[in-house]
């Protein structure tokens, strides 16, 4: 059981990253990076509807006739991104005014309705759950790194605007590069955004390229002195 | 008695990568001595600065690509796009903005996209147009046109590698909006091109200055012809196509918008249309496609001069042109002789 819990939150997170590996929802993760805190907010959004869509795609998962299962599962996101825009319009105002339309487009968002498809539709509730979970996690890593990259380039802060997610506490959280830093203006504008997602990538790759060749280079290890 | 038996082609074209790149280079300097002598020596500075971060840049990517760095170094074409990129940039820009510039241009314009003959964009317009929406404040400066140049080699350096002057009263005196920026500021203020016109910066067509450096691209650009180093098709059309609409709107509206030789003395007309348009990898490479894509850029010059946000439209126009180029190819591919069309 945990060997499959393992095997999820490997693939959620790193794997099948759906930013990285899956390149499903581009479209919120290359608009709203600008800064840190927006893509964290808008990953959180993502997870919590991913997880709840999930869940629920797993539990009618045999009452639902695959003829229509596609409208059914546009309809479940559909209702948990309404349920999540209007918790954050309640608690996040500011948040909610930032993110503007792309907290609704995450009903569009290919990577929910691909693992509601691909997973959730054919697993027990339990994994479905989690595999959103991690899922959403993975997606959010994505955008908090990209987020991050861009506001540090672009701006010459990290964490900028905490306090519309933190509360008015978080307002001096934010970290300054140099006062007099002038920013590169591109890294904020949309082909920031497609450069640092395509740096990310290759940095992934090159990770997964080194690890491979270290996982073969130890089995032929263990091969000869097995011999 | 044996014959020969070649097959062919008999007549051979003899001219390799490193004789064009260096033809392009001499042709460059009757230009770029114009540039020097009417914007000072900010010139030479930018084009020190660009060439040593093209070399350093395109050194540091082929080792990481494991390629022959020797071998391509000496091909001059990350040299060319250096020189290229420093000409376009004001003479007047700090010395890490050219270093972004063109380090951009050659390590993820050219290099990333698989090198010379790979890259679907013009890396020298890339760089310029990174510079141009990172940092339009200094990008909009350009030095007064005036001969010998308006700061002298020290202060050049001072303002270039430090941002300061020895007397900061200087900057505002010598630097201006190009006549281009000009006219589109004072249309904004319903003034009409006749009156913008009689400013000092406006000489016997366009700019002052501006004038003869392009009139001595042109010339560069027409030995280039005779070398046969670049076709005819993508200047002829670029040229032509922003002469003629320029003319029509001119005739319609003569206040409003500027006559024909502006467009083709000002800017980087002359520089586009023989030396950056021509680019041999990121331009059409079919008979009708090069008038085509000359035309597209010529056209979209035009409109971006007159509607758009930027002074200078040359590097937006060749770069979306550049976009559209395997679509141009695709549908004029010449027919093979002998085959008939199908229907």
């Amino acid at each position: 059981m945990s060997n499959g819990f393992n095997k999820i939150i490997r693939d959620g997170l790193w794997d099948n990253n759906p930013g990285l590996v899956q390149l499903l929802g581009l479209c919120p993760l290359l608009a709203v990076t600008g800064t840190l805190i927006n893509g964290l907010g808008l990953g959180i959004a993502t997870t919590l509807v991913m997880v709840a869509s999930n869940l629920t795609v797993s539990l009618i998962r045999n009452l639902v006739r695959s003829e229509v299962r596609i409208a059914v599962f546009v309809l479940i996101i559909a209702s948990f991104v309404t349920a999540v825009e209007l918790a954050m319009q309640a608690y996040f105002y500011d948040l909610y005014k930032v993110l503007g339309i792309f907290i609704p487009l995450i009903v569009t968002n290919c990577s929910i309705i691909g693992r509601a498809e691909a997973y959730a539709s054919k697993n027990t509730p339990l994994n479905a759950a989690v595999d959103g979970l991690f899922m959403g996690l993975g997606f959010t890593g994505v955008l908090v790194v990209l987020g991050a990259m861009r506001e540090l380039v672009g701006m010459g802060t990290i964490l900028a605007q905490a306090h519309i997610m933190f509360g008015e506490a978080a307002r001096n959280i934010t970290l300054e590069l140099s006062a007099t830093h002038e920013g590169f203006l591109l890294a904020i504008l949309p082909p920031g955004a497609f450069i640092g997602l395509g740096l990310i990538i290759a940095a992934k790759n090159i990770i997964d390229r080194r690890m491979t060749a270290r996982e073969a280079l130890t089995t032929t290890q263990t091969a000869t002195s097995q011999a | 008695m044996p014959f020969i038996n070649t097959s062919s082609p008999h007549q051979q074209n003899q001219s390799s990568v490193p004789d064009l790149m260096r033809k392009v280079l001499l042709a460059l300097i009757p230009g770029a001595l114009a540039c020097l002598y009417y914007f000072g020596f900010g010139v030479l500075v930018n084009i020190v600065i660009a060439s040593a971060t093209a070399l350093a840049s395109e050194t540091i990517m082929l080792n990481l690509r494991h390629y022959p760095v020797r071998r391509y170094l000496t091909d001059y074409s990350a040299l060319v796009t250096a020189i290229l990129l420093a000409l376009a940039l004001p003479a007047t820009v700090p010395w890490w903005l050219t270093v972004i510039a063109t380090s951009f241009a050659i390590v993820i314009a050219k290099q990333l996209y698989g090198g010379l003959g790979y890259n679907p964009f013009n890396p020298a317009m890339i760089g310029y147009v990174v510079a141009l929406i990172a940092f339009p404040q200094q990008m909009t400066q350009w030095p007064v046109p005036q001969p010998g140049g308006a700061l002298g080699l020290l202060d050049v350096l001072l303002l270039q590698l430090t941002g300061t002057l020895s007397d900061p009263a200087i900057l505002d005196a010598v630097t201006s909006a190009t006549p281009m920026d000009q006219i589109k500021t004072g249309i904004g203020l319903n003034r009409t091109i006749g009156e913008i016109s009689t400013g000092a910066l406006f000489g016997t067509v366009a700019g002052r200055g501006w004038e003869l450096v392009n009139l001595l691209f042109l010339l560069g650009g027409l030995w280039l012809l005779w070398k046969k180093v670049i076709n005819w098709q993508i200047p002829v059309a670029v040229l032509s196509a922003l002469f003629f609409w320029s003319w029509m709107f001119n005739l319609y509206d003569g206040d409003l918008y500027s006559s024909p030789f502006f467009h083709l003395f000002s800017g980087g007309t002359m520089l586009c249309a023989f030396f950056i348009a021509t680019d041999p990898v990121t331009a059409s490479t079919t008979h009708w496609g090069r008038l085509i894509y000359g035309m597209g850029i010529g056209i979209l010059t035009f409109i971006i001069r007159n509607w758009g946000g930027y002074p200078d439209g040359i590097a937006f126009a060749v770069i979306l042109m550049n976009m559209a180029v395997p679509t141009i190819d695709y549908y004029t591919q010449p027919r093979v002789f002998g085959h008939q069309d199908e229907d």
